[in-house]
């Protein structure tokens, strides 16, 4: 190796980094990485070379430190259409319809422009989701963000708010759930996490890959700008410092999204697709035309000329590596045969969607860069090399070194309150100032709308036919409080929380996503955290018999050298075969007795609970174990008894405990309860898996459990719903009213003033 | 102590994509004004400041310019200032 | 007879598949119009849905109301065509001068998408005819500029003219006089900010918003009737364009 090189002088001075050293090192490639570049193109590789290297090697985009990993996730079952790897996951949704589904961070562009980083991040996995065929039909955003007393916090919140809002709005996707967490972990570093689900006929699925000697490539969308150049090798695979000039240094990356003109690129998109005019497609995201070129032909076996003079450009000046690598939204790459190049072009001028030909796919799977057709050739390059040649780390994995010590400080020695009362009005937030501002109807599909355990949605959509009555049922979930005590359990109670969260709107689970929020993987607890993670994820999927269809890993979550809480956030995918009715919701109903099922010999935990952590300060202490096969049942039990009809109400008992989940359903229905047997403080804010609230009429107790033991399971018969107060007794006696009041006013009197800045 | 009128003009920074002005530029070609170009949009504002001089007026607004009407990674102000009669 | 509602597709717009859906619930049907086409044919009703047409930049409406399909809209309404615009279909309505006022950024400075309880003011629109004024509606808003306004002699000019066609029970945006819709002179031009399409399948909360549809039909499909009740009957052209036609025709 080293063929080309210059050597170092031969002198001992040190004569400081050559100035390809500082290059590569300031396109984030690492000595070893620069010298296996120069290993596979047998030369010392350019500068334009090494740009495309550099965002294709970063961490965001090869996910080099985390690929050793994920290998051990469960990623095949009998509806998956398309796994992981791909620009979404499929799945087979019965009656000819499949499910397209995608989750991603935007998180470090968030951190620094808040609305622009959480609207591109918006565009980004619609673009993902239509690029497979898919029309996008919902959005989710798990949100989290750093304390509400924090100024610069609330300024964070608000402005990712309204970036969701104004982009999804916008661009006409709707916004269906989500999830909003506020805590110190996230201060420096909030999460910005974007799912998005869309519906397509099993029969138009299109997968991005470039084919056919001769075909051309077309770039659709806006022009290219020096938008977000670097920003995967420099935004989203490195931490936060606190240098506030090197912040400063980082900003000139910001991209602007564009609802308007990726509302016309669906549009557009949509109809190439429909009438067969495109081999294969590919969106622009992270490292930009490098990447669609790259992916296209490595996944297609082919290589690509493409003229980078022919690419639309929005200033002036462009050298040819920024516009490879420019990160500027609203952009696809088509292939397309040479005969249908006009109606392409054709379709796109109705949708005022600006298309050139850019490149044209070649024989022998090289990637060049050419100046001009048959001009200067600028790179050359093994296209696959970039997609798949990446370097993959194991890295170093270490546990925690207090790791027994915070195990064994269980907060259960706290006193107890005074006034559980309090301390259960504190803990309750009513997430609706953040979803009004969300349209989260359009489509006419949102059965159950965000507020429920789970979205309800009609499997309906523009264009795709059929449906015949299915719905579908999303739910977003994660829990960085447990993954901190112990990310291989917490991990695994999150996808448990989260399956159930779509059965109690009465879905069966079929299918996962993640995104995987950690800190920075240089340090190894960081990545023994992640690699527990996916061993509690892997386990917990193949118990509930849920394959991960695809994921996202954002790494170096750190602000001045803290990591975030290791928060692996699931999405799951639930389906429900016939929707008559709506299904109960989150409520009690008046005179129906009041239920919790659960898991045998469930013991609640104030390790990692709401109550220790949010109201106490208090990080330490052991998880309630979880009963996988247990778990199993129960799911199926609850999607039983909901599709049957039985409960006036369901919920189930997460995070808050049985507290919080009694007081959840009292405010959605503003009907009371008189509960009784619930064990002190622990047993109200004590939190344990497989847990659900149920309201039933008092002539179905009899069948309800028998179903339940049937199941293996238990059901304890908590009280009576009615009445305006909820009454717990020994612990809590307050107003309904006095409650909703309560967690409806958090999220404005904290940010109600910030939006309107 | 003098009191001086300002009016902000915050603007999207050169190089930031600015699709309201783009999509207006393309709308104006369509009506006819197709020898107009360089549309970029922005947002005005106008407020008073008491201050002892303009350059200490001027300082005071572009601060609040800085911490609050922009945001530094999209944006930037350009402010113009006019003593007012007392 | 069946009744054909044509829908204006703006570039942005998004609620178009929505209306098509709803009123084929309420018992119509309806195809969507390009907004550069220039005519309106074969269409017994027109209405311009929700969305954000060529983006909402430099306000919503300003660039719609410029589309070649405005000048055959406008026609039709001036020939007493039942038109009603939805959303950013009311906003472009009261930029193309269709309607009166505008409708300014919500007073709360807040996107809101929430229901909305509704009662109806007047049955004198094509929108209500039929429809006991006093009658309680729950239909969603979805909107940012939802917060009508305009100068207090226009204000009473519609209400001397019995034009608020809806008004909001619990004012959402901060309207003047809680208005959620309106209706030009002679009844057959109506805005509304509420999504009637929205509310119109059980599996959706509410059934309400079929009412106004059917209402639309109604009106479109039956040339004889007049939701202007105290109006004289007069008799249709025949054209085809309803008995607002021949009230705008009388009119003039």
């Amino acid at each position: 190796m080293g063929a080309g090189r210059s050597g170092p002088p031969a002198d001992g001075d040190d004569p400081g980094p050559a100035p390809d050293v500082a290059l590569h090192r300031g396109l984030g490639l690492t000595d070893s990485e620069a010298s296996a570049i120069e290993a596979l193109l047998g030369r010392v590789p350019n500068h334009l070379e090494l740009a495309l290297y550099a965002v294709m090697w970063s961490e965001h985009c090869s996910y080099k430190s985390s690929r050793v990993h994920l290998r051990r996730l469960p990623t095949e079952g009998p509806g998956v259409l398309v796994g992981p790897g791909e620009n979404a996951g499929v799945v087979d949704a019965g009656g000819g319809i499949a499910v397209a589904l995608r989750i991603e961070s935007h998180n470090h562009p968030s951190a620094i422009e808040p609305y622009q980083g959480a609207a591109t991040g918006v565009g980004g996995i619609i673009r993902d989701i239509f690029t497979m065929g898919a029309r996008p039909i919902a959005l989710m955003d798990p949100l989290r963000f750093g304390p509400l007393d924090d100024e610069r916090s609330r300024w964070v919140a608000a402005g990712v708010v309204a970036g969701i809002a104004g982009y999804g709005n916008a661009v006409g996707v709707p916004t269906v759930g989500g999830e909003l967490v506020f805590d110190q972990a996230y201060a420096g570093n909030p999460l910005v996490n974007v799912l998005c689900v869309g519906l397509l006929p099993v029969e138009r699925l299109v997968l991005g890959r470039a084919g056919g000697v001769g075909n051309l490539a077309v770039l659709l969308g806006s022009a290219t700008g020096r938008d977000g150049i670097g920003g995967v090798s420099v935004l989203a695979s490195a931490g936060f410092t606190d240098d506030v000039v090197a912040e400063e240094a980082k900003r000139p990356n910001v991209q602007v999204g564009d609802p308007f003109e990726e509302k016309r690129l669906i549009e557009a998109c949509l109809q190439l697709l429909d009438e067969g005019l495109v081999v294969g497609i590919q969106d622009l995201g992270g490292a930009g035309l490098a990447c669609a070129t790259s992916e296209t032909a490595s996944r297609g076996g082919v290589g690509m000329d493409v003229d980078v003079s022919a690419v639309r450009r929005r200033e002036p000046a462009m050298e040819p590596w920024e516009v490879m690598t420019s990160e500027s939204q609203e952009r696809m790459l088509a292939i397309v045969t040479p005969e249908n190049l006009g109606r392409v072009l054709e379709v796109c001028g109705r949708w005022e969607v600006a298309a050139s030909r850019v490149g044209v796919v070649t024989a022998g799977g090289r990637l060049r860069i050419l100046d001009g057709w048959g001009g200067e050739v600028l790179a050359d390059v093994p296209a696959a090399s970039l997609h798949e040649d990446a370097p993959l780390y194991d890295r170093p994995r270490r546990a925690p070194a207090d790791r027994g010590a915070r195990a064994a400080d269980d907060p259960g020695r706290l006193p107890a309150p005074e006034d559980p009362g309090k301390d259960l009005e504190m803990l309750l937030v009513d997430p609706a100032w953040v979803y009004r501002q969300y349209d989260h109807q359009l489509f006419l599909n949102t059965v159950v709308a965000p507020g429920g355990d789970a979205a309800l949605l009609r499997l309906h959509a523009p264009g795709v036919p059929g449906g015949d009555g299915r719905a579908l049922a999303l739910s977003a979930d994660g829990n960085g409080y447990w993954c901190a005590a112990d990310p291989r359990a917490g991990t695994a109670a999150v996808v448990a929380e989260s399956a159930l969260n779509v059965a109690c709107v009465g879905a069966r689970p079929v299918a996962v996503v993640n995104c995987l929020n950690f800190g920075n993987p240089e340090h190894p607890e960081v990545m023994w955290q992640l690699s527990e993670a996916i061993d509690g994820m892997a386990e917990a999927c193949r118990s509930l018999g849920l394959p991960v269809v695809g994921g996202n890993v954002s790494l170096y979550n750190e602000s001045a050298g803290a990591d975030i809480d290791p928060t692996p956030v699931v999405a799951t995918l639930g389906l429900v075969e016939e929707l008559r009715s709506p299904p109960p919701g989150v409520g009690l109903v008046a005179g129906e007795v009041v239920l919790l099922v659960q898991a045998p010999g469930a013991a609640p935990s104030l390790g990692a609970s709401q109550w220790a952590v949010r109201l106490r300060g208090h990080r330490g202490g052991r998880l309630a174990p979880l009963d996988l096969a247990a778990h199993r049942r129960l799911v199926e039990v609850v999607v039983g008894l909901v599709a049957a009809g039985v409960p006036g109400g369901v919920h189930d008992v997460a995070g808050g405990g049985l507290g919080v989940a009694l007081a959840e359903m009292a405010i959605a229905s503003g009907v009371g309860a008189r509960v009784a047997g619930v064990d002190g403080h622990v047993g109200l804010f004590g939190e344990a898996p497989s847990r659900v609230v149920l309201s039933v009429p008092p002539g179905r107790v009899g069948e309800v459990i028998d179903a339940v033991v049937a199941a293996g399971l238990e059901a304890v018969e908590l009280g009576t719903a009615g009445g305006e107060r909820l009454v717990i007794e020994g612990l809590v006696d307050r107003g309904v009213d006095g409650l909703r009041q309560a967690a409806a006013r958090v999220l404005p009197d904290a940010l109600g003033a910030v939006g309107s800045a | 102590m003098s009191r001086f009128a300002a009016l902000v003009e915050v603007r999207l920074r050169p190089g930031i994509a600015d699709p309201a002005g783009t999509t207006i530029e393309r709308s104006l070609a369509a009506l006819g004004f197709a020898d107009v170009s360089g549309v970029r949009t922005g947002k005005a504002i106008r407020l008073e400041v008491e201050a002892d001089d303009a350059a200490a007026a001027r300082s005071r607004v572009e601060e609040l310019c800085r911490r609050f009407l922009t945001n530094p990674v999209i944006e930037d102000a350009l402010v113009s200032l006019e003593e007012q009669a007392r | 007879m069946s009744v054909t509602v044509g829908v204006v597709v703006f570039p942005g717009t998004n609620c178009e598949h929505d209306v098509v859906e709803a009123v084929a619930r309420a018992g119509g049907e309806a195809r969507t119009v390009w907004h550069a086409d220039r005519r309106l044919t074969g269409v017994d009703a027109v209405v311009l849905p929700g969305g954000f047409a060529h983006g909402d930049y430099l306000r919503p409406g300003a660039i719609a109301r410029f589309s070649p399909v405005m000048a055959a809209v406008e026609e039709l309404a001036r020939a007493g065509g039942p038109v009603v615009g939805i959303c950013n279909g009311f906003q472009i309505l009261t930029e193309a001068h269709l309607l009166p006022g505008a409708l300014q950024k919500n007073r709360g400075l807040a996107f809101v998408c929430a229901p909305a309880e509704l009662e109806v003011v007047t049955d004198r629109s094509v929108l209500t005819a039929g429809v006991a004024v006093g009658r309680r509606l729950r239909v969603p808003v979805n909107h940012f500029e939802g917060n009508f306004t305009c100068d207090p002699s226009t204000l009473a000019e519609l209400v001397d003219q019995d034009r608020i066609v809806l008004r909001y029970v619990h004012n959402p945006n901060g309207s003047v006089a809680d208005i959620a819709g309106i209706s030009n002179e002679a009844g057959n031009v109506v805005g509304l900010m509420p999504h009637p399409e929205r509310a119109s399948d059980p599996l959706l909360g509410s059934e309400d918003g079929l009412v106004l549809l059917a209402a639309l039909l109604a009106s479109a499909g039956a040339p004889m009737a007049s939701p202007r009740s105290g109006a004289p009957p007069v008799p249709s052209d025949g054209s085809g364009s309803g008995a607002f036609g021949a009230v705008a025709a009388a009119a003039t």
